[in-house]
């Protein structure tokens, strides 16, 4: 149980229960090892910001929260990852009903070349969460306004989603995501395609959220998942190096490959 | 001196002008090569180009012109006595008739039909080929071969002697240029790049040559036929009488019946090849395990590569029976000739066009819109259904319409599998024939050279080119557009 | 450590994601799944039956045209009968009266038969132009005429279908060409021993007939051949040469954009378009000859043109511009660059290109009939002007032909051309497997 002692998850002074919990996990693409047995747990209506240096398996560990490496043929997982207690890898679990339950906004934004309107009803419309016209016009008004996007869009649902600005994108998968109603967010970079602005913009958006969803963020820059997390994870070569209160990895890391790396010795 | 014997020499003398040239380099330099500008193998190049060249348009440009030429001076000089002599034996009376009060005027006085009869008659005389003519003609036209035997040696032998005097004096004023100074790497690269330039006018040449050929032939057409008639006119019969008093002489050229048999048959390839080229390039696509895309990939590409004739055998030999007998058995009569049989071969042909072309277009919409679509939830079907598939739509209306147009400018298995018979129906159980048939049937067989029923080939292969060049455009167009946006 | 240890087992709460009505839902949704999936696997298993039925139907029609019915007659070779003139030079000698021969054998064969329709009935059984074999026999070795020979002779359509089961011999007398008299003939023959099923050769050494048991595609394939030679020497070059222009030096202007829209446009033209060009340009304003190769293969090349432009720009494409830079840097000239180092290593693309804008040729049928390609050939050109046909319109010609015989002919050309296009196809994967090379 030595990697289990080395990447001790530190119980935060949150007193939150706890919505997802990996334990052991490794992910391989081939006969490539990506992730060396990853332990961390994600407390609800917490932010968990995961940084590292590129190539690090942030990343990587994300995208098997909500099974999104299924896509991959060559991508293997091994070890749990526990969603309310159940492992979300057990065949008789559905994956289609897991990523309602754990949405995933994308590192680029991509709304569907649909209307606005139409992109954010999408999640609603697949997993039934309405059937009337004005229960859809509801989702559509709440989840632009959890998204910050309502004032801006109000006047044009109807247009092209894709012709709002970057950040503007952005929001909408948010809202998009928001709309599912589901109980855990994942974030990969969501900002590393947008400007200051936008990114200000939705680092406010994200802290909003956290008081109905659980969320999850991947970040390249270590005064983002300052800024918007409770507790922080640091990534190093496929190894969870550490994980604890945001505050104390940024101020007194135990680890020094964690100090090297927010000191901005590398990275 | 044939033509061939001519190239033959000329390209020996292209090969001396190297030769010349290099050693002339080499001569000039004093034995320094590099006091050169080029190295010796470009003078050789130059003088081998400029020998050879001009000489070898000569030749092309005389061999394209000699047929019409000597026809024109062997006909020119036969006498009205010759000529009525001729028209007697081999003119119906009727045409003789018409013919006798002009004949005065020399061979002009012949219709196009009749001038190339005789030439055909002179044409196997002087090659000895007596046999093929009418005996009763032999003597009115024996003048006439001999002077086109007389000709055809004249003109070979000029042209030798054209082609000789072109090709030695480029290669005397080539080597007097050659000097030490001279840029002869220059020039050759000059001359390349003007071929080069050349060859890549051919492809829009032949284009002119298309629209050209198809619209001096169809305005001769619409000076027989109106235009409003041949595109509004509802019944097709071609057959013009074969002499003037016959009943039904002039024929119908409404080609309205063609345009619908031709859409109807598209129309049922289509409802064939789209659903199953679709579903089968999304299947490869998204769905198929490694496995069976390496082992169908193949299958698809050997469907498109069978020729089109082995599709039109295939369907008079199985698939027109089996839709007979299947409508038999429900007792629905339906004609061995049915739309539906060729057009559901056609559209089996067509399939893995569609399927190609829309497999790229799924393939170029990208990854990151499916991971949008699969974190939210949905299922690969509906993933496909309803953000692929929407993304893509554009891509997927260019192949449509590419498919169309080759559905539309299909030939041979129409020409095998519909009939001949144009009818002016939608029902898919009939017989119905399209312009490409149509085309077909009036040309291969005996031709008249100016009769209306000739000509209107031209007119409807202008329609059909036109219509498959639109949709192309169009095609070619979206598609286009739907890729930059995704770039 | 306890909080190492598995997490406690709660029990789920029921969420909106995971009610009944979901989990109902969600059944539904698999369901459909399921139905656009077979969707998907039912096109392609149409797509790939129809070429397993098309090929099988093509198998099971054309092999039986590889072998043919021959039956032995002593036949006697009366110098009378085909040199009536005496003149003993084979030049001189009455070529119908061949048939008179074989005719003659037969008699004796079944000396009860007398009667005027009966003898008509036992000619039945023979090829009418199996004389014709016959004289090609004598040609070879006149010394045989006065002897009697013993030969294998062609059988007549008929029989040869009811061996070969193209038709059913328990069919009604009077719906096959064979009736019961010349059935029972045929069966004596066949118990004496004097029937045998031979390889056929003259499939691939005789031309057109409008006797199934003559026809051949000697004829047709060196038509292709000329035909095909004629499209390579003008489209290669051409081809190679306008997309080297217009890849390498075509500076980006009005010209050049209309070349390429325009290159673009030409490989959708359909082909019995190009036909009519050649019809109107080639014969009509040129004067060329009708039938003929050279005709058939500028068409040909005029119409595979801008595949290989396209395969050729593609190709040329793919050579990275370092080799284009090392070449300039050395002091070459573009056009040496062009020639020394791109072309040379663009060549594998291009000639897979071309190998397989070829086979698209090879089986284009409608433009030649354009241009007169269906001549009725009864022996293999031996110029680019000579009257000819070629596979596929051979093919056509046959498909059209009311006779059994020839139904297994058609398919036997199919194959023999699917043949060459498998042939050439492979050629041009293999050529692309050999000098596949990634940058």
């Amino acid at each position: 149980m030595d990697s289990m002692t080395l990447n001790k998850p530190v119980q935060a002074a949150v007193t939150q229960p706890v919505k997802m919990s990996a334990r052991d996990v490794k992910v391989f693409y081939g006969a490539k090892r990506a992730l060396h047995g990853v332990n961390v747990d994600l407390y609800q209506n917490e932010v968990l910001a995961m940084i590292g240096p590129s190539g690090c398996g942030k990343s990587t560990f994300l995208r098997t929260l909500n099974r999104m490496n299924d896509t991959i043929d060559i991508c293997r997982v091994e070890g749990k990852i526990l969603l309310d207690g159940q492992d979300i890898y057990d065949p008789r679990l559905d994956v289609v009903q897991l990523r309602a339950r754990v949405g995933m906004v994308f590192q680029k934004p991509n709304p569907f070349p649909k209307s606005i309107y139409e992109n954010v009803i999408y999640g609603p419309k697949l997993h039934g969460l309405a059937t009337r016209k004005d229960e859809f016009d509801a989702i559509v008004e709440t989840s632009l306004k959890r998204a910050g996007l309502w004032n801006e869009v109000k006047d044009r649902l109807h247009e092209p989603g894709t012709g709002l600005s970057g950040g503007q994108q952005q929001r909408l998968c948010i809202a998009r995501a928001v709309a599912v109603s589901p109980e855990v967010i994942l974030m990969d970079e969501p900002c590393s395609a947008l400007d200051p602005i936008a990114t200000a913009h939705i680092e406010e958006l994200i802290d909003e959220l956290r008081e109905s969803f659980t969320i999850a963020i991947v970040t390249h820059n270590m005064q983002q998942a300052a800024r918007v997390s409770q507790r922080t994870a640091f990534f190093h070569l496929g190894d969870l190096v550490e994980v604890g209160d945001t505050e104390e990895i940024f101020t007194n890391p135990r680890d020094e490959r964690t100090q090297g790396y927010i000191t901005g010795r590398y990275g | 001196m044939s033509v061939t014997l001519t190239v033959a020499v000329l390209l020996f003398l292209s090969l001396a002008g190297f030769w010349l040239g290099r050693n002339r380099a080499v001569a000039v330099a004093g034995g320094r090569i590099a006091n050169l500008h080029s190295v010796p193998t470009y003078y050789g190049t130059y003088m081998a180009l400029w020998a050879g060249l001009p000489a070898l348009v000569l030749i092309l440009a005389w061999m394209a012109l000699r047929g019409t030429v000597m026809d024109w001076m062997v006909l020119s000089a036969m006498s009205p006595e010759q000529l009525e002599a001729w028209a007697r034996v081999m003119l119906a009376p009727a045409e003789l008739e018409a013919l006798l009060p002009t004949i005065a005027d020399g061979a002009s006085a012949l219709t196009q039909t009749h001038r190339q009869l005789l030439l055909i008659n002179i044409g196997n005389l002087a090659a000895g080929q007596a046999l093929y003519v009418n005996p009763g003609v032999i003597d009115a036209i024996t003048p006439a071969a001999g002077h086109l035997s007389q000709l055809r040696g004249l003109a070979d032998w000029t042209l030798f002697g054209a082609v000789m005097a072109l090709a030695g004096g480029t290669l005397a004023f080539t080597w007097s240029k050659i000097g030490p100074e001279f840029r002869a790497r220059n020039n050759v690269e000059r001359i390349v790049t003007a071929l080069l330039v050349l060859c890549s006018t051919i492809a829009v040449l032949t284009t002119v040559g298309i629209v050209l050929s198809l619209l001096f032939e169809s305005i001769r057409f619409f000076t027989k036929v109106p235009v409003t008639e041949f595109l509004f006119g509802l019944q097709w019969s071609p057959q013009t009488a074969i002499r003037a008093d016959q009943v039904g002489s002039s024929g119908a050229f409404g080609a309205v019946p063609l345009f619908t048999g031709t859409l109807l048959i598209a129309t049922i390839a289509m409802i064939v090849a789209a659903p199953v080229g679709l579903m089968s390039a999304i299947y490869l696509s998204e769905y198929a395990p490694k496995r069976v895309r390496g082992l169908v990939k193949p299958i698809l590409e050997i469907l498109a590569g069978v020729p089109t004739v082995v599709y039109g055998f295939f369907a008079i030999l199985t698939v027109a029976p089996f839709i007979r007998d299947l409508g038999a058995f429900f007792g629905i009569p339906i004609s061995s000739q049915s739309a539906l049989a060729a057009g559901v071969v056609m559209g089996v042909m067509i399939v893995p066009f569609v399927s190609s072309l829309a497999d790229d277009v799924i393939n170029a919409v990208p990854q990151s819109l499916r991971d949008g679509s699969y974190g939210l939830g949905a299922t690969k079907s509906e993933t496909i259904r309803q953000v692929v598939m929407p993304a893509a739509l554009p891509g997927i209306v260019g192949a449509m319409l590419l498919a169309v147009s080759r559905a539309i400018g299909e030939t041979m298995i129409v020409v095998m599998a519909a009939g001949l018979q144009a009818s002016l129906t939608l029902n898919p159980l009939a017989s119905v024939t399209t312009v490409t048939v149509q085309i077909k049937s009036i040309l291969v067989g005996d031709q008249e050279f100016d009769s209306a029923k000739t000509l209107s080939v031209f007119a409807l292969g202008l329609v059909l080119f036109l219509v498959t060049l639109a949709l192309n455009v169009i095609a070619l167009r979206i598609v286009q557009k739907y890729r930059e946006k995704y770039d | 450590m306890t909080e190492i240890a598995e997490p406690m087992q709660t029990a789920a709460p029921v969420s909106l994601h995971t009610g009944n009505a979901a989990t109902k839902r969600l059944k539904a949704r698999y369901a459909a799944e399921r139905r656009f999936r077979l969707y998907g696997i039912l096109a392609i298993v149409f797509a790939c039956s129809m070429l397993v039925i098309l090929l099988s139907t093509l198998l099971k029609e054309g092999t039986s045209a590889f072998f043919q019915t021959e039956v032995k007659l002593a036949v006697t070779i009366d110098a009378g009968t085909i040199d009536p003139q005496g003149t003993g030079n084979p030049a001189e000698w009455d070529r119908g009266a061949f048939q008179t021969l074989v005719s003659d054998a037969l008699y004796k064969e079944f000396p009860e038969v007398t009667g005027r329709l009966e003898k008509r009935d036992v000619r039945g059984l023979i090829s009418p132009v199996a004389g014709v074999r016959l004289g090609q026999m004598l040609d070879k070795d006149p010394s045989l005429v006065g002897q009697t020979i013993e030969v294998w002779l062609p059988a007549s359509d008929g029989i040869n279908q009811i061996v070969k089961g193209g038709i059913d011999r328990d069919l009604p007398e009077l719906q096959r060409p064979i009736n019961d008299q010349q059935l029972a003939w045929f069966d004596s023959l066949e118990q004496r021993g004097d029937v045998r099923s031979a390889f056929n050769t003259t499939f691939f050494t005789a031309s057109d007939s409008n006797y199934p048991e003559l026809a051949g595609l000697l004829g047709a394939a060196v038509g292709t051949l000329l035909t095909m030679l004629v499209t390579l020497a003008i489209s290669l070059p051409i081809g190679v040469a306008a997309a080297v222009y217009l890849e390498e030096f075509a500076p980006k202007n009005r010209f050049t954009e209309i070349i390429e829209v325009n290159i673009n446009n030409l490989a959708a033209v359909p082909s019995i378009v190009f036909g009519l060009l050649g019809l109107a340009v080639f014969l009509n304003f040129f004067g060329m000859p009708r039938s003929a190769p050279l005709v058939g293969g500028l068409v040909l090349g005029l119409l595979v043109l801008p595949t290989i432009i396209i395969a050729s720009r593609a190709a040329l494409k793919a050579v990275p511009p370092s080799i284009r830079e090392a070449a300039l840097g050395m002091g070459a000239s573009k056009l040496q660059a062009v020639m020394h180092h791109v072309l040379p290593l663009a060549m594998p693309g291009i000639m897979t290109g071309t190998i397989i804008g070829m086979a698209h040729a090879v089986g284009e049928t409608a433009p030649l009939l354009m241009i007169g390609m269906n001549a009725f050939v009864t022996s293999a050109p031996d110029s680019l002007l000579a009257s000819s046909s070629v596979l596929p319109v051979q093919i056509f010609i046959w498909a059209d032909k009311p006779e059994r015989g020839f139904v297994e002919l058609t398919s036997a050309a199919i194959l023999v051309l699917l043949a060459f296009l498998i042939l050439m196809n492979g050629a041009a994967i293999w050529l692309r497997k050999k000098f596949e090379r990634r940058w």
